[in-house]
């Protein structure tokens, strides 16, 4: 499977771990706050139509977020 | 924590006679509340939701703040117990400031039903400090809480209260350590389950988030509510308007014989009809409200923000500004105020322009009215739909127009909770206090409002009442040259300009300028005056002009700006015009 680099990229259904968030103080406080830091790992339960969203999991907490917030989110090969 | 039940718990605690505090050098209101601890009385107050001590956010500024200035006795800390996984952090930083505190484990039924056990003793044991699983919403363990309460307050008398010296620096201190720690306590006291256990909302969302009906599913589950309120609330409002009114002509009339004819009229064709005429609709008002809170406390709420986002990010604003704007559906105010959540300038100067085209419930009492006057049922539940629709068109148009002029770059990452069913008494209860604040909110200015209609109405003194030669008379008749192209005749213009005020004001105002309080009467005197285009156009203006006063003032407090403010009324009295002339125009030119 070639390796995804980063969150928006992960397909649907599929699971990795986060690597580093590369994201403004603001952005990166807000995601993990809401438990997406390094370490933690992460599926993608869905895509919003239209390029919307993505939702995601992240241990017990569900969250939707822009793919473009997404791209700044990396992931351990 | 924001999400974690934390003012039902609030209420649940206080029983709703909180009121708001005022603290000094805070920028926010906060709530606080008298709580009965086995006779003791001691004050609590609401702190904002906030996830981190540390964060950057206006909530987590405001409670840093509260803690440098406040001494406490006790901090209560709220955690939703089913993502102890990441919440615990905040528990740590009160604890690791030494403030003494109780940690309450919220949604406790909820992180049994998903598989999530935790270890309350010895979480308790490492955090040093009482550590107690309950549920606020069926009101369990908030016994325990409230005994735990009083021993702490108690074991702590002799302490003097609590101000954590050099806040920011000890927070900054202990944050390379904290993400360890929080994983370590994690380890020890929190069972996760090995795979997600929440079935039903993983259902519930395979369906309700479908990238192709998930859209379709939500606007006809939108048009369901709104046809079930109308269903049930119309009928009501219809019989307690007449109820109303026959307790006026059979009890108070007699009773207010004996006063001058000038003040009899005042008191019970003023007052009395135009207090009535909006009484009537507050059933339909609950019911909205009742809806609107099973949507938002359902978890249904957050998933609108998450189908809308890719939509509304192409009109400039994002799946936020849409779930405000179906709130405003309620009142604009507090769907002003909720902006608040956005940091980006542009966002949310954006998102308060395209507000106040949320067709309100004030709005909705003169369209139901109006609706009722001018065409059959059929055709009438048509035209409220269609003024839904043009609200949305108004909206999506000004937000096209204007999102040049207020770009945003705003991140947007939001918690879907799980799928609630919410408890049969917290929906009427919250329906109960937002109809006593619309009901208490819109008295004051349909009071006002109605006595100077009438005072417009009957002077000069002397001249036939809503006469061309009465005040009210010679202003409609000012107002003709840009009116009558869209159909507003004088009397029409008169309800209109007291509409700015609010839009409660408009149907007392109707009532009080053809002097019929009856609303049958009322509706045979509006209808033999006015055509139904005019009537169409009249529907249209009040749609579309500036909703009312109070949104006027919110507008400019939270944008502290008055250029934007009037830019505001501006945009929405010209489009309201140009609307309104296009309609009527185009009807009377056709038929």
């Amino acid at each position: 499977m070639r390796a995804v680099s980063q969150l928006a990229d992960l397909p649907t259904g599929a699971t990795a771990t986060v690597k580093a968030l590369a994201a403004d103080a603001g952005l990166r406080q807000r995601l993990e706050a809401l438990g997406l830091r390094p370490g933690q790992s992460v599926q993608v339960l869905r895509r919003g139509w239209w390029s919307g969203p993505l939702h995601v999991r992240v241990g017990m907490t569900e969250l939707m977020l822009r793919r473009r917030d997404a791209a700044r989110v990396s992931l351990a090969a | 924590m924001p999400n974690t039940g934390k003012s039902t718990l609030f209420n649940r605690l206080t029983g709703h006679h909180a009121h708001i505090g005022n603290w000094p050098g805070l920028t926010v209101d906060l709530l606080q509340a008298d709580l009965q601890l086995s006779g003791r009385s001691v004050q609590l107050v609401d702190l904002p939701g906030i996830y981190d001590l540390r964060g950057h956010s206006d909530d987590e500024a405001v409670v840093r703040r509260f803690l440098e200035q406040t001494p406490v006795d006790l901090v209560l800390v709220v955690l939703n117990a089913s993502q102890l996984d990441r919440q615990l952090r905040l528990a740590l930083q009160v604890q690791q400031l030494g403030l003494p505190a109780v940690l309450a484990l919220n949604m406790a039924d909820e992180a049994a039903r998903f598989g999530v056990s935790i270890q309350a003793e010895s979480l308790s044991a490492a955090l040093n400090q009482p550590v107690l699983p309950l549920s606020a919403k069926y009101r369990q363990g908030l016994e325990t809480l409230q005994h735990t309460l009083l021993a702490q307050l108690e074991a702590r008398a002799d302490h003097p209260a609590a101000i954590p010296e050099q806040l920011e620096e000890r927070l900054a201190a202990m944050d390379a350590d904290l993400d360890g720690a929080m994983a370590e306590l994690v380890e020890r006291c929190v069972t996760l389950p090995a795979r997600w256990r929440d079935s039903r909302s993983r259902r519930l969302d395979a369906v309700l988030l479908h990238p192709l009906l998930g859209l379709p599913l939500f606007f006809l589950a939108m048009a369901l509510m709104f046809q079930g309120i109308y269903a049930i609330g119309v009928p009501v409002q219809e019989a307690l308007g007449s109820l109303l009114d026959q307790f006026g002509q059979a009890v108070l009339k007699p009773l207010i014989a004996p006063l001058p004819a000038l003040l009899q009229g005042f008191l019970l064709e003023g007052l009395y009809q135009g207090l009535g005429t909006v009484m009537a609709f507050l059933p339909v008002i609950a019911l909205f409200f009742l809806a609107m809170g099973l949507v938002e406390d359902s978890g249904y709420l957050s998933r609108a923000a998450y189908l809308m986002d890719a939509f509304m990010e192409r009109l400039g604003l994002d799946g936020r500004s849409f779930v405000l704007s179906l709130m405003g559906f309620g009142c604009n105010v507090p769907a002003i105020l909720g902006t608040r959540v956005m940091r980006d300038r542009g966002l949310r100067l954006l998102s308060m322009l395209v507000i106040p085209f949320s067709l309100c419930s004030a709005r909705l009492n003169v369209f139901l009215f109006m609706a009722a006057v001018f065409f059959p049922p059929r055709i009438g539940g048509l035209v409220i739909f269609g003024l839904y629709l043009m609200s949305f068109v108004a909206a999506m148009l000004t937000a096209l127009l204007f999102r040049g002029r207020f770009p945003s770059n705003e991140p947007l990452v939001l918690e879907l909770p799980p799928y609630r069913l919410p408890t049969a008494g917290q929906m009427l209860s919250r329906a109960w206090s937002e109809v006593k604040h619309f009901w208490l909110w819109s008295r004051r200015f349909i009071i006002f409002g109605v006595v100077a209609v009438w005072l417009l109405n009957n002077l000069p003194v002397g001249v036939e009442p809503a006469s061309s030669a009465s005040l009210a008379g010679q202003l409609g008749t000012l107002t003709q040259p840009l009116l009558a192209p869209i159909g507003i005749n004088p009397k029409l213009a008169v309800a209109l300009l007291f509409g700015f005020i609010a839009k409660e004001i408009v149907l007392g105002g109707l009532a009080v300028i053809y002097g019929q309080a009856d609303p049958v009467a009322l509706s045979r005197a509006i209808a033999s005056d006015v055509s139904w285009p005019q009537a169409l156009s009249f529907m249209l203006f009040t749609l579309l002009y500036t909703p009312c006063l109070s949104t006027v003032a919110v507008i400019r407090s939270e944008s502290k700006k008055l250029s934007f403010t009037l830019l505001s009324v501006a945009w929405s009295l010209l489009l309201a015009w140009l609307v309104s002339f296009v309609a009527f125009q185009t009807i009377t030119r056709l038929s």
